[in-house]
């Protein structure tokens, strides 16, 4: 199997192509699920059930399960599905920046006010 | 024949989507970024536009990875807003234009764009929320009817800037050959810089945010320049979102056929970088 070739590496930086969406179909095809909330409550109630009946592989489950957002990129999930999933945790775009960056939620709000300056 | 009054360029992030729920216009975090609002109403109301080409990204609401268009157009009678999964509270439908979405599927396809139609599609923040910011009032009564296009900006590879300028273009003649009498508002949502995923997460570039917005005045082919890579790295992973600037702007016409109204610029909403636009058509 060929894979296309390889983008432009920016660093920190992940490009969602077909490489990924290959690696994370069944990961973001569960996160598109929650966008209903019966579908959102059947995760809450049992996750591991949930992850297993959209065949997630061990990566992406083990991800899941530590909420951890640059394993779940890196298990091919897509940024705007992955959204989803941080909406079930009640976590906003400020909280999944500052996981990433290894900053606290204030330290990463004060880059960003920088940034305007 | 149907006329552009001109066209309206606005980021669009959930976040906002909260602040009108709960009435933070006037909150200091939120009143820099609503208050670059009241003259496009203003404009609006004067101008009157009958019906509102809306184009924007779908972030995984109506389009999954099974089927990922580059570029879609909708044909429906109605659009409806739906959960996105966050809980935010959802818009009434939107009515279409099937007369002018038949025109303009036509008009491309004619123009060897090969996009996708859809006779159901459900329109997300991105498409709702710069909506509810430009006709705050509306209630269940959206003064235009719409007719939004979609284009890809979830999975690459991606259409090129220059790609999304000629769609504008396209779009800005098809428009103007529909035999109708109408007033047509081009409206394009996303951006500026911002990136959500990865450990670059929180990137903005003001600088390269303000010479863009100077471009859609002075060149508005002036992105064009750039790969979609290039564009990623000067504006982060989802401020590629500005393709829609890039395509909306372009269906205007040139820098003769448009006069800039209106701007603002604010950072930071969530984790965006705010940025408005409005240019009157002139010809």
């Amino acid at each position: 199997m060929t894979a296309a070739k390889p983008r432009r590496e920016i660093p920190g930086t992940p490009m969602f192509d077909g490489a990924a969406a290959r690696k994370g179909y069944a990961l973001n095809k569960m996160c598109f699920t929650f966008n209903s909330a019966d579908n959102r409550a059947e995760f809450v109630k049992d996750e591991a059930a949930y992850c297993r009946k959209y065949g997630l592989n061990a990566e992406q489950e083990a991800a899941i399960a530590r909420r951890n957002v640059l394993d779940l990129i890196a298990a091919g999930g897509n940024a705007y599905y992955l959204a989803k999933f941080a909406g079930i945790l009640g976590l906003d775009m400020q909280d999944i920046g500052a996981q990433q960056t290894g900053m606290t939620k204030e330290a990463f709000k004060a880059k960003l006010l920088e940034a305007g300056k | 024949m149907a006329k552009i009054v001109g066209g309206i360029v606005t980021s669009h992030v959930p976040a906002i989507g909260r602040a009108i729920a709960g009435g933070l216009q006037e909150d200091a975090y939120w009143k820099p970024f609503f208050d670059g609002f009241p003259p496009v109403q203003k404009w609006l109301d004067e101008v009157k536009p009958d019906v509102a080409v809306v184009i924007y990204n779908d972030h995984g609401l109506n389009f999954f990875l099974d089927k990922m268009p580059t570029f879609s157009v909708g044909a429906a009678p109605a659009y409806q807003n739906a959960d996105e999964g966050w809980g935010i509270p959802t818009l009434p439908s939107f009515p279409g234009d099937l007369d002018l979405s038949w025109h303009l599927i036509e008009a491309l396809v004619e123009k060897e764009f090969d996009i996708t139609t859809c006779q159901e599609m459900l329109v997300d923040h991105a498409f709702t929320l710069p909506m509810k910011l430009l006709w705050p009032k509306a209630g269940d009564n959206w003064p235009v009817r719409t007719v939004p296009v979609c284009i890809n900006t979830v999975q690459h590879p991606l259409p090129s800037a220059k790609r999304c300028f000629k769609l504008g273009q396209a779009i800005g003649e098809a428009v103007r050959s529909w035999d109708a009498d109408a007033r047509v508002v081009i409206i394009g949502t996303g951006g500026l810089s911002h990136q959500l995923d990865g450990e670059r997460a929180g990137f903005i570039n003001k600088e390269f945010d303000l010479q863009f917005m100077d471009s859609l005045v002075t060149d508005p082919a002036w992105s064009t320049q750039y790969s979609i890579e290039d564009l990623v790295e000067k504006t982060g992973t989802q401020g590629i979102e500005l393709l829609m600037w890039i395509a909306a702007r372009a269906s205007l016409g040139s820098v003769e056929q448009v006069k800039m109204l209106h701007s603002n610029y604010h950072i930071p909403i969530s984790n965006t970088a705010a940025g408005l636009m409005v240019f009157e058509n002139i010809d």
